[in-house]
């Protein structure tokens, strides 16, 4: 049993976790490609950077969080969410909407935005340094939770994090909210019919750069969240970048490009393949090893990659899915 | 809107045969800097500065054929590089006895031919359909095999790998000339290019985009992981020089003697890239990249012209990379970065001018020049802001102030993609488009 615990710590509950920060970027990728259509390479970068506004806002005010009793990280991620949905406004206006208005091809978009990680990188590390940093300050610290299992052989408990916790419920917010957004308001339903057909969308008297705006806004929160989340539950890393906007496309793209719902759920599957992927199997084969033959020797490490080797699971995911099912596992509207 | 038709734009009609201003005032300006550097920073260093930025040249021709021609973009250009510099580094460092004289050469080719096998049994699986069985079984089969076969084949790789490691330190290389190892460098990135070419550019271009910025992580991360292969953090130096190295012709003349080596590499390159451009196949590349749809009309292979010209690229950025690697006589893999191997490249075209190879040459010395220059700027700009926030406000600068300043380059170099796609997309020789008639 304890092999069973040890299996839900390492991959359902990590899986979780990882699949929720991935899920929660790809909503906002993938709502970016079907308004603007193209793929945004300074996401992870806005995840960052709305990460560093957090830090420095409860750098600011160590002791709001006491008051409400929840970390001050979390309260202070409203304002950091609006924050970074300012800074995307602020750079489509400055660098994507002048190349929008001249009507380049989506590729120079993705050059573009490009740059303005590298612009981000820039800034965020010559203010926060490249070295990691925890956002619990102020002798806060992270409540872990103890789950006894109700079972007799198993000795260690189930645990998760306060964190987590709160990560799994801002998860199921973000996807309700944005689904009844997306159905139930003007707003939403504009937005949709944007990505559909731009065209069409300001035939019939829709302000598409309003719908811009409104687009950067969401995803500007979202990425925040994401960021934030992501750095409660380990440390705050300036340098993860390219090692995040890896998994999230991957995730995009599983769940098809410009699909909010898929891209929820290519984000599971992302993290849960990450998990699966570097967790050492012979943990769950060895108790049952009496009914293998004896010529079978498991080995040590049966894990498929090492940790360090991660990134190659969303890569391989993303391979797959071009290969065999290009539009996504629910047929995103645009490839 | 009818003035248009009757207007000659002296930019597009009959363009090559105007007197090259452009060219020599920019080419001029140029060699201004470069003799500048030499008065400066003395001939040692410059020559040095100069075989870095031929070498980046030649990586920046052949990121200018995948953008520049094709319109493709490749933003991994560090893993083809770091795999030019590891094939390099593999072929060209003498032998290592402590591996060559136990029997774990022996082992290493067991397992790998292990891994032969199990490749060919999966491929097998997946022609079983040919035996008449049904298509979903077959799937399963295979995808079965694959992972059992997988666990097996790398749980065996990891206990030989291990041994290498532990006893022999690394395998070494196999002692054969530098130049050998940027042909298989270029052949090895080419193959990788193929690859990748195969999967991405059926589909929308962003894919290619994301596809390679991923591969070449991967390609680093392997790199560094694999202390049997290539001594991981440790590095490996020296790598042989092609020419002879500096203990026999001291530093400046050795240096020249490989930048002429480089000089040679690019005239031909160019050469050879020139005559392609002019040929009827540069034609239908450019076609294809201005209009997909017609060039497609006109019954040509797009996707197989878009994989010929990624895998060109891509080998020109596995020679690059090797010669690099030869000349800063280092392997390092944590030294390949994305800043200084990928954007930088891409400044370098799209600054100099895409599709255009003098521009694309005079973008890779300039900014290349540029670069190393910047490097004591910021460093003396962040130290003089730190004295005044010192003295004036009681601040007191952080300790990583040095790596901190360096991030600044990162920011500038961002800036100045966004802005030259904004205000000037040609670049600053823009390509020579010849229009018939």
């Amino acid at each position: 049993m304890n092999e069973l615990v040890f299996f839900i710590n390492n991959v359902i509950v990590a899986g979780s976790v990882t699949g929720s920060i991935y899920a929660i970027g790809a909503i906002g990728v993938t709502l970016i490609f079907s308004i603007m259509r193209f793929a945004h390479f300074a996401h992870a970068d806005m995840m960052t950077f709305g990460t560093f506004m957090v830090l420095l806002l409860t750098l600011a005010f160590p002791g709001a969080g006491g008051a409400v009793g929840l970390p001050t990280p979390i309260v202070m991620l409203p304002l950091a969410m609006v924050l970074t949905a300012l800074l995307a406004v602020g750079i489509d206006k400055a660098f994507y909407k002048p190349l929008r208005a001249h009507g380049v091809k989506p590729i120079v978009m993705v050059i573009a935005s490009l740059g303005v990680t590298l612009m981000l990188q820039g800034v965020i590390r010559l203010f926060a340094g490249t070295g990691s940093q925890n956002l619990y300050l102020a002798g806060e610290r992270k409540e872990i939770y103890r789950l006894d299992v109700p079972f007799e052989m198993a000795a260690r408990p189930i645990i998760v994090t306060e964190p987590q916790v709160i990560l799994f419920l801002l998860t199921i917010v973000c996807v309700v909210g944005l689904h009844l957004f997306l159905n139930r308001t003007r707003l939403g339903k504009a937005m949709r019919a944007m990505s559909d057909n731009p065209d069409l969308a300001r035939a019939s008297g829709i302000n598409t750069n309003h719908i811009v705006a409104v687009t950067w806004v969401i995803a500007g929160g979202l990425a925040a969240i994401a960021g934030t989340l992501l750095s409660l539950d380990v440390t705050f890393k300036p340098d993860l970048s390219f090692f995040l906007l890896l998994p999230i496309f991957a995730a995009a793209i599983v769940g098809g490009v410009g699909h909010p719902y898929g891209a929820i759920a290519g984000g599971f599957v992302v993290g849960f393949a990450e998990t699966l992927a570097v967790f050492n199997w012979t943990v769950l084969l060895r108790p049952v090893q009496h009914l293998f033959p004896a010529w079978l020797e498991i080995p040590r490490n049966l894990a498929f990659v090492g940790t360090e080797y991660k990134i190659v699971v969303p890569f391989f995911i993303l391979v797959a899915i071009l290969v065999w099912r290009p539009t996504g596992l629910f047929k995103g509207k645009v490839i | 809107m009818s003035t248009q038709h009757t207007e000659r734009r002296e930019d597009t009609v009959a363009a090559p045969s105007r007197f090259p201003l452009r060219e020599i005032v920019l080419f001029g300006a140029l060699l201004v800097a470069v003799l500048g550097v030499y008065a400066v920073m003395g001939t040692a260093y410059s020559t040095r500065m100069l075989v870095e930025a031929a070498c980046y040249a030649i990586l920046a021709l052949g990121l200018t054929i995948q953008w520049g021609y094709a319109g493709q973009f490749n933003a991994g250009v560090m893993g083809f590089v770091a795999l030019g510099g590891f094939c390099t580094m593999f072929l060209s460092v003498p032998l290592n006895d402590a591996f060559w004289a136990t029997e774990l050469p022996g082992e290493l080719g067991r397992a790998l031919l292990y891994v032969a096998a199990a490749i060919l049994v999966v491929y097998g699986a997946t022609k079983l359909d040919r035996l008449g069985v049904p298509k979903r079984l077959r799937t399963l089969i295979a995808i079965v095999l694959a992972v059992v076969l997988y666990l097996v084949v790398i749980s065996m790789l990891r206990g030989v790998t291990g041994e290498i490691q532990s006893r022999a330190g690394f395998i070494g290389g196999l002692g054969l000339p530098a130049w050998s190892g940027w042909i298989v460098g270029g052949a090895l990135a080419g193959g990788l290019g193929y690859f990748i070419g195969r999967i991405c550019l059926g589909l929308r271009s962003d894919y290619l985009a994301i596809a390679t910025l991923g591969i070449a992580e991967i390609i680093k991360a392997f790199l560094k992981n694999s202390d049997w292969l290539t001594r991981g953090t440790a590095t490996v130096s020296p790598l042989p020089w092609p020419t002879p190295g500096p203990s026999t012709l001291g530093f400046t003349l050795a240096r020249a003697a490989y930048l002429s080596l480089t000089a040679v590499m690019i005239a031909v390159i160019f050469f050879l890239l020139h005559r392609a451009y002019h040929a009827p196949w540069g034609r239908m590349i450019r076609a294809i990249r201005d209009n997909e749809i017609s060039a497609a009309a006109m019954g040509k292979d797009i996707n197989r012209r878009r994989l010929e010209i990624f895998v060109l690229g891509c080998i020109l950025m596995g020679i690059g990379g090797g010669a690099l690697a030869s000349f800063n006589s280092i392997f390092d893999p944590n030294g390949y970065l994305p800043l200084n191997h990928t954007f930088l490249v891409l400044v370098m075209v799209i600054l100099g001018g895409p599709g255009n190879n003098l521009g694309t040459i005079f973008g890779a010395v300039a900014v290349y020049i540029i670069w190393l220059m910047s490097e004591p700027l910021a460093l003396f700009l962040m130290h003089g802001a730190a004295a005044i926030g010192e003295g004036w406000f009681g601040w007191e600068p952080p300790g990583n102030l040095d790596s901190r300043a360096l991030q600044a380059r990162v920011f500038v170099i961002g800036l100045l993609i966004t802005l030259v796609l904004r205000f000037a997309p040609q670049g600053l020789l823009p390509e020579k488009v010849r229009h018939h008639g």
